[in-house]
């Protein structure tokens, strides 16, 4: 479960993702632009967390730090008990392919690649032999329901079907963490409605640990815990039960 | 596999700019084997000179004359194995067009000159005709001269119409040979000026030394001049292929004008092409981003880049490279034969293949930082 507190930790195993006094700034110019300030958070394995928040509210950055894809200015910040923001860059690119997985708004295909290609990418970066990363993509297409489009390029699928290829990729490698950033952004009520029904399945049936941002009320109920971001501070974190989907 | 993959793909993304970007390449590479080989045709004729002939000419200047009687001396230098006698003959065919090189040539001539190989009757009835003259294939071929035909050439040097009478054809040992000229006999101009201009006969415009060992040439050449040292007409002998150079020199600046507007091309196709991939390196930052979240390093990004590059200049490089041959004849018919010699050469092509390779890395360069540097939070502009 996620917890906030101020200042310190009230979970009472060990979180998956642990953040203490976490600060980020960005530069514009010759302002400094104060993001996140003071954030301590516990995530707890298997959880199903929407970051919610007002745009400017900071849930993006909050995500990619947790996803290390950005760095705190100041603050702890441990995902599986690792402090990432202590890693050097290339260990930390080593880290995000083995324990991360990305689903962004706008799904961030690669244009070039079909479907089968897109989900094996990541598995390009480990030693698995081609048998077996056939093996493997084809099951996570399979499970997501796109076993008769592998062979489509990106510009042939839906929104719906061009989301559910960037599941597979964030699956494919059976990482930790799953992020999400408003992955029913871009999509119609449907396809949202199904993204985070497959969402919530990764999280119940397999157990993944799922932190998605969302400004959208009706995508956060698909989640087990809410947390309110605004300009930059954690408000508050809600425990609730997810409404059920199809 | 993968990588390769996903460079071909990425160069094909957009059709008609790597298309355009690969005729650029291909004008490119092909212009800068044409100029370049302008300039070796240019200097095909010191190219082909023997280092075992030796020229001798006035010390003042190639339009003064020596004295006939200078070949005898010649020969008694040590090392000297035969002379031969050349005179500009400086005529037109019909028309000022119409201009080739002429020489009248005294009768050993060719026996210094065994790259010109003539069939041994067409050499006696040369020899045995006053007004005969022998045609490089070349220049047979150019204007339709056979064997018999009288070819009328008027005198610019020496006044006159003179009808020589083909008696044969010289024949280049190989391709490297121009045959463009005509030779006749010296003794005929010799007589001829004689009688018209006494003062001008027994003048030689140059003589051709022929030399036991061409390790010896620069000492030879000094012993000849020594010779003639402090006389009315003092010499400078230097190796034929140094003549040559002589000639090429006066056209230097137009040589290097050449050069200079060859590399010029490659330049400016080379800004051509690195703009075309800083335009697609910008338009993929988000998926240069992506691929650096999932985990795939900066040395991998830069890969992409360079690779891609790397395939459009090779490609554009490989069908400048193939149509340069075809181009330099298709060149060389054109110019009627201003150049005798119009061979693609190898260094040539070596050239245009490592200027296509230095244009695919050198386009990339930018693109590859930018594409390595990129930070994923600005490429995914996911800043919430």
């Amino acid at each position: 479960m996620a917890e906030a507190t101020s200042g310190t930790s009230v979970t009472t195993a060990a979180p998956l993702v642990s953040i203490r006094h976490l600060a980020k700034s960005y530069q514009r110019g010759a302002q400094t632009v104060p993001v996140l300030s003071d954030i301590s958070l516990d995530i707890a394995e298997g959880d199903f967390i929407a970051l919610m928040g007002p745009s400017g509210s900071g849930k993006s950055t909050l995500l990619n730090l947790i996803a290390g894809i950005d760095r705190p200015d100041s603050g702890e910040l441990l995902v599986g008990g690792v402090d990432i923001s202590e890693l050097p860059e290339a260990s930390l690119a080593d880290w995000r392919a083995a324990h991360v997985g990305f689903i962004f708004q706008f799904y961030n295909l690669m244009p070039v690649l079909t479907a089968y290609e897109n989900v094996e990418l990541p598995l390009m970066l480990t030693r698995l032999g081609r048998a077996e990363r056939r093996e493997r993509v084809e099951m996570v297409l399979r499970m997501v329901n796109l076993g008769d489009r592998m062979d489509h390029y990106p510009s042939e699928l839906s929104g719906g079907q061009q989301q559910r290829v960037a599941i597979a990729r964030a699956l494919i490698t059976d990482p930790t963490l799953i992020v999400a950033d408003e992955p029913t952004g871009d999509l119609d009520r449907t396809s949202a409605t199904e993204i985070l029904t497959m969402l919530q399945r990764l999280n119940a049936d397999v157990g993944k640990t799922i932190i998605m941002v969302t400004h959208d009320a009706h995508a956060a109920e698909a989640a087990k815990s809410l947390v309110h971001l605004e300009k930059g501070e954690l408000l508050q974190t809600e425990r609730r039960q997810p409404g059920p989907r199809a | 596999m993968y990588l390769p993959k996903l460079i071909a793909r990425n160069a094909m993304r957009h059709k008609l700019r790597t298309t355009l970007t690969v005729l650029g390449l291909v004008i490119a590479v092909l212009a800068y084997g044409l100029l370049q080989t302008v300039v070796d045709a240019w200097y095909a004729g010191a190219s082909a000179a023997s280092n075992a002939r030796l020229v001798t000419r006035n010390a003042i200047s190639l339009t003064f004359a020596l004295p006939l009687h200078y070949e005898y001396r010649i020969k008694g230098v040590d090392g000297v194995s035969q002379v031969a006698r050349s005179n500009w003959f400086g005529g037109v065919y019909r028309d000022p067009k119409n201009f080739f090189a002429q020489f009248a040539v005294s009768d050993n001539y060719l026996d210094l000159y065994p790259e010109f190989i003539v069939k041994p009757e067409e050499r006696a009835d040369y020899q045995r005709d006053r007004r005969g003259a022998l045609i490089g294939r070349q220049l047979a071929d150019s204007y339709g001269f056979k064997v018999g035909d009288v070819i009328p050439i008027k005198g610019t040097i020496y006044p006159g119409t003179w009808d020589f009478v083909v008696r044969g054809i010289m024949e280049g040992r190989d391709e490297s040979t121009i045959t463009r000229q005509m030779i006749f006999h010296w003794d005929y101009l010799n007589e001829t000026v004689r009688k018209k201009t006494a003062r001008q006969a027994d003048q030689v415009g140059v003589f051709v030394v022929g030399i036991d060992n061409p390790d010896n040439g620069a000492a030879i050449s000094r012993a000849v001049d020594n010779v003639f040292k402090n006389s009315l007409a003092e010499t400078l002998t230097e190796t034929e292929q140094a003549f040559q150079l002589g000639f090429v020199a006066m056209s230097n600046q137009i040589i290097a004008a050449i050069r200079v507007v060859s590399y010029v091309v490659i330049v400016i196709v080379m800004a051509v092409m690195a703009n075309a991939m800083a335009m697609s390196a910008r338009e993929r930052i988000t998926e240069y981003a992506t691929l650096k979240a999932l985990g795939f390093g900066s040395g991998f990004l830069s890969l992409l880049v360079f690779g891609e590059s790397m395939i459009i200049s090779m490609v554009g490089g490989a069908i400048g490279m193939l149509l340069t041959p075809p181009a330099a004849s298709f060149f060389k018919q054109a110019v009627g034969g201003v150049f005798p010699v119009f061979t693609v050469s190898q260094e040539t092509m070596a050239m245009q293949a490592a200027c296509a390779v230095v244009v695919g890395l050198a386009a990339a360069i930018v693109p590859a930082v930018q594409a390595a540097r990129v930070r994923i939070v600005e490429g995914l502009r996911a800043i919430g």
